[in-house]
């Protein structure tokens, strides 16, 4: 066959040859995306316990979820849970980027020895496990009285979602034409005033990749909640987590396959911002 | 357009970057109106000199003034300056009538007056009716001009470019260089102009600073630095030139045991450059007195269009291993005889275009 | 030209890039000032902690607890015991698709990127609940592989290192295949076909031009999936069901359950001193890599 016979490497490999790493490479693909695919047949099984696959069907899971506020044992408030989520996750949005904005800013246009002191230490909250500024954060909103509180979970999620900030702008204004702000300021606009006029809108699509990505980071963090969050303001990754790891609720699954929707989303958004950009 | 235009004076300007000099002391006064090259090779200080003057960079120490004020110490956007960038750097996200709208905007200008200045500006630089355009539809030559627009709507009193043709084809380029010029004259700004282009320098300039290594070499109209370089470095950089070593004693140049009259006087002693231009070498039929005489023989004879390059190999015993490129136009009388390759051939100089330079060993 | 007991403007014109450079300084201090008070100084907190013995006073006595007891010895040997088979299972599955990916056209590349980014951008719980799902004892392997007669009895997954082993791989690998398909596709394609003409086979081009040239974004990879393994909860705490503990379990069982801050800080200041010592090196490894790679 003409197909196969097609040259697919710089060394001239036939496309005969490599059929191996094409299986291999699908193999692998589908592993690693089909395993969390399997959460969504899950969600609408009527059973209470975990069995694939389900033998019967019924929506009961994703009405506990909804209508989880209506419980009166508040075993599991869920809907409260994504509430504060969402809440949080908005707020590191007007947090995480403007700072991580200006910071990524002040060092693209700093003097390398600055910039090579400084950048370890703000990209520093990727460095360290995780768990460790978990317990910090935790220890220190003791002393301060900030445990449970939004401002403590904002301020949390913010320290994680912020390297990346910096991460994404630094590499947009990399790329971008710094004469162009050096022209605005030779026909009159004063710093500031040609950074909001003419760099912002050019670097939209990596601020809003920003923002999508806070969000995420937020939504999605689960071990700072942990410690951080509970009681009235338990995130819903951390009740997720408590009944993951302490009895099997099949909510979880009806929650897995909202999530699993939502991420993708934004993924699909993300990827065509980035595409539009180019 | 402009009522009256500024001059510019620079006094002891020094950048330096760690141990690298970039400026070193540079001072030199740009009359009010002129046309002012600053030329140098990459990394000369030209570029610096002029973010310098934008107020982009600021010197470890000097004075830059505009007319009387001195403005070093004031930032960009209050210096009244128009600028084009290498790049040009048109804002993409705004279309071509914005661009050029934008000073007046950042000025409070009208929408009324904006929109006339505006349509001004783009028919000084012959863009009219092209407004409505982004900026990704148009071609390098007209986004060229657009910067331009945008650099001369609020009716700068100076003008600085950076490089503005280097981006375009040379046959654009060329017309362009013709353009700027009558674009200067017309507006009566002071323009400082910045190339590595010594041809573009010889063809727009009132003056010429020739810059290297920081510092300022030569400053002089293009004639005078073409025919009267102070040093072998801006005689190899200006123009086409050979360039033979000589010795230089009591005022009498000579090459080996030939003694050469000069044209000008030669007061110190020791070695020297003669800086001989190709177009100005000929051959010569028989010895005169007003001219320098070279013998050797005929190494390469290529055709190049309008004119014929000659490759002379000196006589070794008199010259050492040198050569000398001699250019004739194509056309003159001497076509049919010009001797071929491997013949003899004596070439002369005449006494006036015989300018010697200190040939640079241990100094700069 | 009059000599000047002071350049011109000079003392003016210090002071103005003085405070240019504290302008660009001052955008960086709300950034650093979160990151201080909440990472420097909490961390710097845990450290001081752990050398708190339980009566109050200073003391070593909690690392010394922990070079001596055996559950701790147990907990260090399941840490890197854990990274260590994870990260040598993320580079063998995730090297041959990096490389698929980075020798097909662009555009299969990206649509095989967003089959790796769709894992990456789901939620870590829901990756891990679908492992606990799946590898169950009536879960879908265990079903599928009784229905075929493969296994006559389900195998146990979960609750141990297996079931461990598999959910920290699937999560980890596009940890590892970002970095390497970035660098392997920054690899001029030129070299192989140098070395193509020179003679070499496709197998001998392979290892000796493009394998050592993918090698820093391998590592880099590499890097990143052994720290983060090492500090890991989650998963090992979902999927291992209390039998594998991990360090980062560890830590926090000591404060959740036993409020014994002291113990939780020393443990977590020995993982960040090891997670600091790896990165250190790894530094220094890349920096001379790079060096070798121009050309």
């Amino acid at each position: 066959m003409g197909f196969l016979d097609k040259n697919v490497s710089d060394t001239q490999i036939k496309l005969r040859n490599r059929l191996w790493l094409y299986f291999l490479s699908a193999i692998i693909l589908f592993l690693l995306i089909v395993p969390s695919l399997v959460v969504i047949p899950m969600s609408f099984s009527s059973s209470q316990y975990l069995e694939f696959p389900p033998k019967e069907w019924s929506f009961r899971w994703y009405e506990n979820y909804f209508f989880s506020w209506k419980v009166e044992n508040g075993f599991n408030d869920w809907m409260a849970a994504t509430r504060t989520s969402l809440l949080v996750a908005v707020l590191t949005i007007f947090v995480a980027t403007p700072i991580g904005t200006l910071a990524a800013y002040g060092l693209t246009n700093s003097t390398s020895r600055l910039r090579a002191a400084l950048f370890p230490i703000m990209i520093s909250p990727m460095m360290v496990p995780i768990i460790l500024v978990a317990i910090g954060l935790f220890y220190f909103y003791v002393q301060f009285k900030m445990v449970n509180s939004i401002l403590g979970l904002v301020l949390g999620h913010s320290l994680v979602a912020m390297p990346l900030v910096l991460i994404i702008v630094m590499s947009a204004l990399k790329n971008y034409d710094m004469n162009q702000e050096k022209v605005a300021r030779s026909l009159g606009a004063s710093r500031p005033r040609a950074f909001v006029e003419i760099t912002l809108p050019q670097i939209k699509f990596s601020l809003i990749s920003a923002s999508l990505i806070s969000f995420l980071t937020s939504f999605d963090e689960i071990i700072i909640s942990l410690f951080v969050s509970g009681g009235d303001n338990s995130t819903i990754t951390r009740s997720m987590f408590l009944a993951l790891r302490d009895q099997i609720d099949p909510t979880i699954a009806a929650i897995s396959t909202i999530l699993i929707i939502i991420s993708s989303g934004l993924l699909i958004i993300s990827q065509l911002l980035s595409s539009k950009s180019k | 357009m402009a009522d009256s235009s500024l001059n510019i004076s620079i006094n002891d300007v020094t950048k330096t970057y760690g141990d690298f000099h970039a400026l070193k002391d540079v001072s030199l006064e740009v009359t009010s109106g002129e046309f002012l090259t600053l030329l140098g090779p990459s990394g000369s200080g030209k570029t610096t000199l002029l973010m310098v003057l934008a107020g982009f960079t600021s010197p470890d120490y000097g004075s830059v003034k505009f007319g009387d004020e001195e403005v070093i110490l004031k930032p960009p956007h209050l210096r009244g300056i128009g600028m084009v960038f290498q790049n040009y750097a048109l804002f993409p996200h705004m279309n071509v009538v914005e661009n050029v709208g934008y000073p007046q905007k950042l000025r409070g200008i009208s929408k009324e007056d904006t929109r006339e200045s505006v349509e001004n500006a783009l028919a000084t630089v012959k863009l009219d009716g092209l407004g409505h355009r982004r900026v990704d539809e148009l071609s390098g030559g007209q986004r060229q001009r657009v910067a331009l627009a945008r650099a001369i709507v609020f009716q700068p009193k100076i003008l600085l470019m950076d490089e503005p043709l280097s981006a375009l084809d040379k046959k654009l380029r060329e017309e362009m260089q013709i353009e700027l010029r009558q674009l200067h004259d017309s507006l009566n700004m002071t323009t400082v102009y910045v190339t590595h282009d010594q041809k573009e320098a010889l063809t727009m300039s009132d003056r010429i600073a020739v810059i290297n290594d920081g510092q300022l070499m030569q400053l002089g109209t293009p004639n005078e630095i073409y025919r009267r370089p102070n040093n072998a470095f801006i005689a190899d950089f200006i123009g086409e030139s050979s360039s033979l070593p000589a010795t230089v004693k009591n005022g009498i140049a000579s090459i080996g045991s030939a003694k050469l009259k000069g044209a000008q006087k030669l007061e110190k002693d020791g070695n020297f450059l003669l800086v001989i231009r190709p177009e100005k070498l000929f051959i010569a039929t028989k010895k005169s007195r007003d001219a320098n005489h070279f013998e050797g023989v005929v190494e390469d004879s290529i055709f190049q269009g309008e004119s014929q390059l000659m490759v002379i190999k000196l006589d070794p015993q008199n010259y050492g291993e040198q050569s000398l490129r001699l250019r004739l136009p194509n056309g003159s009388a001497q076509d049919d005889e010009l001797p071929g390759i491997g013949e003899k051939v004596t070439l002369g100089l005449k006494v006036a275009d015989s300018y010697f330079v200190e040939a640079a060993n241990g100094g700069a | 030209m009059a000599v000047l007991d002071q350049n011109l403007n000079q003392a003016a014109l210090t002071q103005l890039a003085r405070r240019e450079h504290y302008t660009f300084f001052g955008l960086t201090l709300p950034y650093l000032v979160l990151v201080g008070a909440m990472i420097i100084i909490p961390i710097g907190w845990l450290f001081f902690l752990s050398f708190v013995g339980r009566d109050g006073s200073f003391s070593f006595e909690n690392y010394e607890r922990m070079i001596n007891s055996k559950a701790y010895i147990r907990i260090f040997l399941t840490t890197f015991k854990i990274s260590i088979l994870t990260t040598f299972f993320c580079a063998l599955l995730g090297y041959p698709l990096a490389y698929f990916m980075s020798q097909i056209s662009r555009k299969w590349a990206n649509i095989c990127m967003i089959g790796v980014l769709i894992p990456f951008w789901t939620s870590l719980l829901v990756r891990t609940y679908a492992w606990l799902v799946l590898l169950q004892k009536k879960g879908l392997v265990n079903s599928v592989a009784v229905d075929l007669g493969l296994i006559s009895e389900p195998i146990k997954f979960v609750h141990n290192t297996s079931g461990t082993l598999i959910g920290m791989v699937h999560i980890m690998l596009p940890f590892l295949i970002l970095p390497l398909y970035a660098n392997m596709r920054a690899i001029d394609p030129h070299c192989v076909k140098a070395a193509s003409s020179l003679g070499a086979t496709p197998t001998r081009a392979f290892w000796t031009v493009f394998f050592p040239l993918s090698i820093p974004g391998l590592l880099a990879g590499l890097l990143i999936v052994f720290v983060l393994c090492l500090g890991f909860y989650v998963t090992p705490a979902v999927l291992g069901g209390g039998k594998v503990i991990m360090a980062a379990m560890k830590i926090s069982s000591n404060i959740e359950l036993y409020f014994s801050w002291g113990a939780a800080s020393a443990l977590g200041v020995v993982l960040l001193v090891v997670t600091m010592l790896i990165l250190f090196i790894a530094s220094k490894l890349v920096s001379l890599d790079q060096f070798g790679q121009r050309s």
